[in-house]
């Protein structure tokens, strides 16, 4: 499954789907979010709603020095923690600005694609979707 | 509360001397929780006796909650300071993404004093404050403009609080307010002429970080109760839907809608101007406050022609609510939306609280109506009841005053009263002019007696409207109501809930919610601690000069029809006697 932005034009910005992704880790805060929304251009003007596209060919995983990050089949990828130096090349690699990082442990997190946010959108705004494959990868 | 919490850490800024250090306040935060209850104690520690408000050494405080970013609809900032315009207590809570940035950022509560020799504003992330330079910011016309340079320069996107004054609290008119993220006010009380003395044109704040809870799976589900609340359950559908704008409707069928600075109770011109009404043809858009899934913020979008060119349009989002429908409509006369919303917009632009300026804007009217004062105190604005462009033009007056009169004006409607006359109409209650709710003598009690004079501060309005109606209560009763709930609200505000949320958030749930971030208190002993902040908000009062007895109530409140008939001179008096023999 793959987590989609349905209709960003429904966002009203409360951060729930944010939090929800942050709470994953059994903590509270924003910490490990893998998700992001920025106003576009001011509150007024609506938001762009950032989540990773797991991507089949993933610049972020290309540019890893280190092989911490993987490609998973099916599109996205599986970070192994132990093997990242927080260089940060995945970040700038996205073009979406879908790696997130977590300040206090100087390391990217990454969407599972576990749908975990889309429960606590009130507003339908995200949505798990099969991806081309109908693989499960979460 | 727990170990690694970051929430006891306040950050102090010095602005005359450009520096800043952090204190481990544990002391206070396990006490007095965080919110009203720290900040209360900070203004009591920071705070001079006696200190005129825009004195360099009167401070800033700004805290939040230890449930803020833990649970949803925590995500109130309150603000504490010297009231400009009342001469004690200054209080004032926001939303949009101030407490939950704060809080990210690493901190509970912040202090600012000093004032700085140039404009600045002041970057804060990663654990240090930047000071920049806004002196090509102030004195702009539309104070949205600084934000959006801010914003340009800055980073912390979809993460950040954007604070800022405008032309207003620049020229220190008392209730000049702060807005953060375009749409969400510090607005009561004058927090932005503050910033004005201090020079202090905007702060942006961001962070990210984990906050520790003591039982994951117990967190879970808390968590997932209170959203399912604030969701599903009906408690907050009000907020949701129409917003607090459906209640125009209602206050003015009962005849406690204040309409032309309140010479009536209702008008029979209301319907373009009802909540359901303006949702129907203007509404545009609703957005939320940071951790919170209820989005009560109601935007319209106000589209007006250019007259110099055809097919060329102006559209402007305008934020609109109860209050700014009562006191930029009813209150001066405006009945026509878009009328309204152009009004609301340019009070937007130069940042001042709504209320009051709706109160100046209709007690001018009257003035000059009984030919009170002269054109020329207006500078030329021929003011009538209902001509928003007149009262733009006042607003713009106001706020960088051009008489002497609309200096008056720009310290508040008491102020202006006590050297112009018109007292007996000015409709302030402890200098704070009053919202939008002529609905008993419960309402005007709460706005006495509530320690910044809101009747957020203990719903004396809701009790007028659920009690007074149909029972007899005496003043003694209704005082003991208000202060009781004055004391549980200082829970909420203390934890940084959002009063709209009262319904969700009883002492129990926030003692279940409390446990998770290590407090351990039971509900009685949550109730002594709001009683213990009240009254200290009283200790500074009176310490900066409050008396019971000075307070100044007009007589049209006696004169104006309202739903419960009873308000009287003996019921008010008595009340306020019996709430002296109790605080003092």
């Amino acid at each position: 499954m793959k987590l989609a932005v349905k209709d960003a034009m429904r966002c009203v910005v409360c951060q729930s789907c944010m939090f929800a992704c942050s709470r994953r880790s059994g903590n509270a805060g924003l910490s490990n979010t893998c998700i992001g929304i920025k106003s576009a251009g001011g509150i007024s003007r609506g938001y762009t709603v950032i989540v990773c596209r797991s991507c089949e060919n993933p610049p972020c995983a290309s540019v890893c020095p280190t092989g911490a990050l993987v490609p998973k089949e099916g599109g996205g990828v599986r970070l192994t923690s132990s093997k990242c130096i927080g260089c940060g090349l995945c970040k700038d690699a996205c073009v979406i600005d879908a790696v997130f990082w977590n300040e206090q442990d100087n390391k990217p997190v990454i969407c599972v694609q576990c749908g975990y946010c889309v429960d606590y959108c009130p507003y339908e705004v995200l949505e798990l979707i099969k991806d081309k494959k109908g693989v499960e990868n979460a | 509360m727990l170990e690694n919490d970051t929430l006891s850490k306040v950050l102090y800024i010095d602005l005359s001397k450009k520096k800043f250090h952090v204190k481990d306040r544990k002391d206070l935060f396990e006490k007095f929780l965080g919110g009203t209850g720290v900040a209360t104690q900070l203004l009591l520690e920071e705070c001079p006796e006696g200190i005129d408000a825009f004195d360099a050494a009167s401070p800033i405080i700004f805290a939040v909650g230890p449930l803020t970013g833990v649970l949803p609809l925590a995500s109130k900032t309150c603000a504490m300071f010297k009231s400009p315009h009342t001469g004690d207590l200054g209080e004032s809570h926001a939303g949009g993404r101030s407490a939950i940035a704060i809080r990210m950022a690493g901190y509970g509560a912040i202090v600012i004093k000093g004032k700085s020799e140039i404009p600045i504003y002041l970057s804060i992330s990663n654990g240090k404050v930047l000071f920049k330079n806004a002196t090509t910011l102030w004195g702009m016309k539309d104070g949205s403009i600084a934000a959006r340079v801010m914003r340009q320069n800055e980073g912390g996107e979809g993460l950040r609080a954007i604070f800022r004054i405008g032309l207003a609290g620049e020229n220190m008119a008392t209730f000049a307010n702060v807005t953060t993220e375009t749409y969400r006010h510090f607005g009561r009380l004058g927090l932005g002429a503050i910033f004005g003395s201090k020079m202090l044109k905007g702060i942006v704040i961001s962070g990210k970080r984990a906050i520790e809870v003591s039982n994951k799976k117990e967190y879970r589900a808390l968590y997932d109760k209170v959203f399912k609340m604030a969701t599903d359950s009906p408690i907050m559908k009000k907020y949701h839907d129409v917003g607090t704008a459906i209640n125009i409707k209602s206050l003015n069928t009962m005849k406690a809608l204040p309409v032309k600075n309140l010479q009536m109770s209702s008008t029979e011109e209301i319907e373009a101007v009802t909540g359901e009404e303006i949702a129907k043809h203007h509404l545009a858009r609703r957005v939320a406050c940071a951790h919170c899934p209820v989005a009560c913020i109601h935007l319209a979008y106000l589209r007006e022609p250019y007259d110099d060119d055809p097919y060329f349009y102006k559209t402007t989002p305008v934020c609109y609510d109860f209050e700014l429908i009562y006191s930029l409509g009813t209150m001066v006369g405006i009945t026509e939306p878009k009328a309204l919303l152009k009004l609301i917009d340019y009070v937007e632009q130069v940042g001042v609280d709504a209320m009051s300026m709706g109160v100046i804007l209709s007690w001018i009217t009257e003035m000059y109506e009984r030919n009170k004062i002269s054109l020329e105190d207006l500078n030329g604005i021929d003011i009538k009841w209902g001509d928003s462009e007149a009262y733009i033009g006042l607003v713009e007056n106001i706020s960088k005053p051009s008489t002497e009169f609309l200096r008056a004006c720009s310290k508040g409607v008491s102020y202006a009263a006590s050297v112009y006359g018109g007292k007996e109409f000015a409709m302030q209650f402890g200098k704070n002019e009053m919202p939008g709710y002529h609905t008993g003598p419960a309402g005007y009690l709460g706005f006495l007696l509530g320690a910044r004079h809101s009747h957020l501060d203990n719903g004396g309005y809701s009790v007028d409207q659920k009690e007074m109606i149909s029972t007899n209560l005496t003043p003694n009763d209704v005082v003991d109501k208000l202060l009781d709930e004055e004391a549980i609200r200082q829970i909420l505000s203390s934890i940084a809930v959002c009063f709209f949320a009262r319904g969700i958030y009883d002492l129990n749930l926030v003692s279940d919610g409390l446990k998770l971030v290590g407090f351990d208190l039971d509900e009685h002993q949550l109730h002594k601690i709001g009683q213990q902040i009240h009254l200290s908000k009283y200790k500074f009062k009176m310490r900066e000069g409050f008396r019971f007895d000075k307070l100044d109530i007009p007589n049209r409140i006696y004169e104006t029809k309202d739903p419960t008939g009873k308000i009287t001179k003996e019921f008010i008096t008595k009340g306020l006697d019996y709430a002296q023999s109790l605080i003092n």
